[in-house]
């Protein structure tokens, strides 16, 4: 065992991938010569070379395009945008083309498209978006969202594995601050589509995923040593496909949920999931389905406002005590 | 209708006043919002202004090439109601729109609906401020939440055919929680109250007894002269309990004299100990802790009857009956045996508070295996309480006050001492508990108050 950053732990995992399956390629902005902006893919030039990792110009449809094109070809591809926000710059690629391709040419596209998401680091509205709710109404991708340096290692892994499309959102504020134990060898493999209780509760749960699984782990803690509430925290670890038999479970166990995401609220995730628990388990509902997320803004760039308008640990915790005594 | 002044912005940080060089609009004009309205010209730029409300231009202060410095204001929009109301809205211009039907759509921190409407709102839906749901009848979502809870609440009452409406509720605006249903149901259903509304009298089984008498049930009638009250739900609760009581167990009381003259001296040097800590050491206090312990010692006196089995009970839950303006009212003490002295005294403490606040929990009034009461803090010198069911025995504390006792020397002489004393009564169901069980039940007891370890304090 040995303690592992996030980020290291999803440097581990694509390595372990590189080294596993020589198919398996890396092409992005910066990620060669540079080792990535993050310095995700540092030292990964020098020991697979440049035509394993390819420093792409600054387009992110070609970026895409590329990758599925290779993908057709039987290469194994992780496209990388530096940014995720950058990503809408892919978004005919990924929406009409790759996620499409099996379903119109019977051509398989195991891509794997991963970049860094979310706030808090003081980005501004370019450098610190959630998109998963674009794509998630998008039939024929699959989208992960690791909170763990664990996860990010097992469903990196996953994702290069899986012979459909992956979008695989890694968090940048979990990147160096995240430190697990993890297992030094093995195969360390997050099934996709399968959700993890990081905390067991009897009096409410709540269901996110990313960054907000620490956030809610904070404010559960919190309302144990104030409240004495005894909070379940859900983290679903992928979006699509998502895993309704943990989300039914834990409704149906503590009969009070809210919804964590750290992307905005209209059109957001938190919003399919509340269809979904009224659907199936509306009769082991004790409240009403309540939601915490950021505020339908742009984000702004002041640091203030910043933390106005993204879900913070406070905020979890006066809706969860408002579900607590309803 | 509101006007909204038009300043002369300021272009640049080092910028302090502009030349309006030109009105793209005149007065009686309409503009729209952030339509250019004035051109003006500083020493770093030249700009078109846009204006910052919808509306008509109503007065123009500054005519075109005078200088000014910033902020001053140059014209006047006047707006409408409902006009200009922009989609995004954030930092908006203070239209004095309607915008009734909106909560501020754009408020950051969108968090959870609540006021009263089961209804998850989300920012922008309509129904929030004043819901109304259009039903003949008009009900409120608060009467609609209390009369018909959430599907989890209505499920169970389903489940168990139990009204929903005759259940005390401690939840949003007074609405049934699954709490408060399943302990309804737990208790035996009709006779329970809620703790909320300190409906007391434990849970008892409802009285099933026919009255004596087969024709009807006898009562009193009024005379001229005679005020009639009708009696409150505790009040009903506590008659029918009480009656019905006496019509199960076979009530037998009998007495023993303690002398608490080591528990008073135990109190008095503790007193200030515990109350810097916050709590009251009272005699009561120091007699629960004797009996929690003596109950896992006997435990026939911590135990019900079911029919022609005994049950003893896991647990040593202590009712303590408390004497409110409303009526008596027995919050618990769960499991007494586990707890100090201390401890002891600061549940007391905490449900005696709350039972005057009407503060208390469902499960707090309910689960009892064993009561207390204290007729001596109204001076009575002993009683013979009614036992509370299901329990098998109640103990009465009697007055507590100095009286002569007889003690016998070392050399066998006697002498006549004032003591601190108190006569303990415990009325026992002699269904299962025997006159030998209670007395050394009570034995034990005194024995222990008698001679209460100075390390147990």
């Amino acid at each position: 065992m040995a303690e592992v950053t996030y980020l290291e732990a999803l440097r581990q995992g694509l390595r372990e991938e590189m080294r596993r399956d020589e198919r398996v390629f890396i092409l992005g902005e910066d990620v060669g010569r540079y080792g990535g902006a993050f310095k995700v893919t540092e030292g990964f030039i020098d020991e697979f070379g440049d035509r394993r990792v390819i420093d792409t110009p600054i387009s992110e449809a070609a970026i895409v395009g590329a990758a599925a094109g290779a993908a057709h070809l039987g290469m194994r591809p992780v496209a990388e945008m530096q940014f995720i926000d950058f990503i809408s710059c892919a978004y005919d690629m990924l929406t009409n083309y790759v996620a499409t391709s099996r379903y119109r040419a019977n051509l398989a596209c195991p891509i794997v498209v991963r970049g860094p998401c979310g706030g808090y680091v003081r980005g501004g509205p370019f450098h610190s978006q959630n998109p998963e709710a674009a794509f998630l109404h998008t039939p024929g991708l699959k989208i992960v969202c690791p909170a763990t340096a664990r996860d990010a290692k097992g469903l990196i892994k996953a994702a290069i594995r899986d012979d459909d499309p992956v979008l695989y959102f890694e968090h940048k504020y979990l990147y160096r601050r995240i430190k697990e134990q993890l297992p030094e060898d093995g195969d360390l493999v997050t099934p996709i589509g399968s959700a993890r209780v990081a905390r067991e509760g009897t009096d409410l749960s709540i269901v996110t995923y990313s960054a907000m699984v620490w956030k809610a782990l904070d404010a559960a803690q919190q309302l144990e040593k104030e409240d004495g509430l005894a909070v379940e925290v859900l983290d679903l670890r992928t979006l699509l496909p998502m895993d309704d038999a943990a989300i039914l479970a834990t409704v149906r166990k503590t009969n009070r949920v809210m919804i964590v995401h750290e992307d905005t609220r209209t059109g957001g995730v938190a919003g399919e999931i509340a269809a979904r628990i009224n659907e199936a388990a509306f009769e082991w509902l004790d409240a009403p389905v309540l939601r915490v997320t950021a505020a339908d803004t742009p984000l702004p760039y002041a640091p203030t406002l910043e933390d106005y308008v993204l879900p913070q640990v406070a905020d979890i915790v006066m809706v969860a005590r408002k579900l607590a005594s309803y | 209708m509101s006007r909204v002044d038009v300043v002369m912005p300021q272009m640049g940080e080092s910028i302090a006043e502009g030349t309006l060089a030109k009105w793209l609009k005149k007065v009686g004009d309409e503009v729209k919002r952030d339509e250019p309205i004035f051109e003006i010209s500083t020493d770093k730029v030249d700009a078109e202004i846009p204006a910052p409300s919808g509306g008509v231009l109503a007065e123009i202060k500054v005519p075109e090439g005078q200088t000014v410095p910033i902020q001053t204001v140059v014209a006047v929009i006047e707006t409408e109601q409902g006009v200009g109301v922009s989609a995004t809205g954030i930092g908006a211009t203070p239209t004095p729109a309607s915008v009734a039907a909106a909560p501020p759509a754009p408020t950051p921190k969108p968090q959870a609906p609540p006021p009263p409407a089961a209804v998850p709102v989300g920012a922008a839906a309509p129904p929030a401020a004043k819901p109304q749901p259009p039903s003949p009848d008009s009900e409120t979502a608060d009467e609609r939440l209390r009369r018909r809870s959430t599907p989890l609440v209505r499920k169970i009452a389903a489940d168990q055919g139990v009204d929903i409406s005759t259940i005390p509720g401690t939840g949003h605006a007074g609405r049934v929680t699954k709490k408060d249903i399943l302990g309804y149901i737990e208790a035996g259903a009709p006779a329970a109250g809620g703790a909320a509304e300190a409906a007391g009298a434990a849970p008892t089984p409802r009285p099933q007894a026919p009255t004596p008498g087969g024709a009807g049930v006898w009562e009193a009638a009024p005379w001229p002269g005679d005020r009639v009250e009708a009696m409150s739900r505790i009040r009903q609760l506590t008659s029918e309990h009480m009656v019905f009581s006496r019509r199960t167990s076979a009530h037998v009381t009998t007495f023993y004299e303690v002398d608490m003259t080591r528990v008073a001296r135990l109190r008095a040097g503790n007193k200030k100990g515990y109350e810097e800590r916050g709590v009251k050491l009272t005699y009561l206090g120091f007699i629960v802790k004797a009996v929690a312990d003596q109950l896992r010692r006997h435990p026939v006196l911590n135990a019900a009857v079911q029919r022609t089995a005994v049950i003893y009970r896991g647990q040593v839950n202590i009712g303590i009956a408390v004497a409110l303006d409303w009526g008596l009212i027995v919050p618990v003490i769960r499991g007494a045996d586990e707890l100090s002295l201390f401890g002891i005294a600061k549940a007391m403490a905490d449900l005696a508070d709350r039972a005057r606040t009407k503060r208390l929990k469902p499960d707090e009034v309910q689960n009892g295996t064993f009561t207390i009461t204290n007729p001596g803090v109204f001076g009575s010198f002993a009683g013979t309480p009614i036992i509370n069911q299901p329990q098998v025995a109640i103990l009465g504390v009697g007055a507590v006050e100095r009286r002569p006792r007889v003690m016998v020397l070392e050399d066998g002489s006697e002498v006549v001492v004032p003591r601190t004393m108190t006569m303990l009564s415990i009325s026992y169901d002699h269904r299962i508990v025997d006159g030998a069980d209670a007395d050394r039940f009570m034995s034990d007891l005194k024995q222990e108050l008698e001679d209460f370890p100075e390390n147990g304090v």
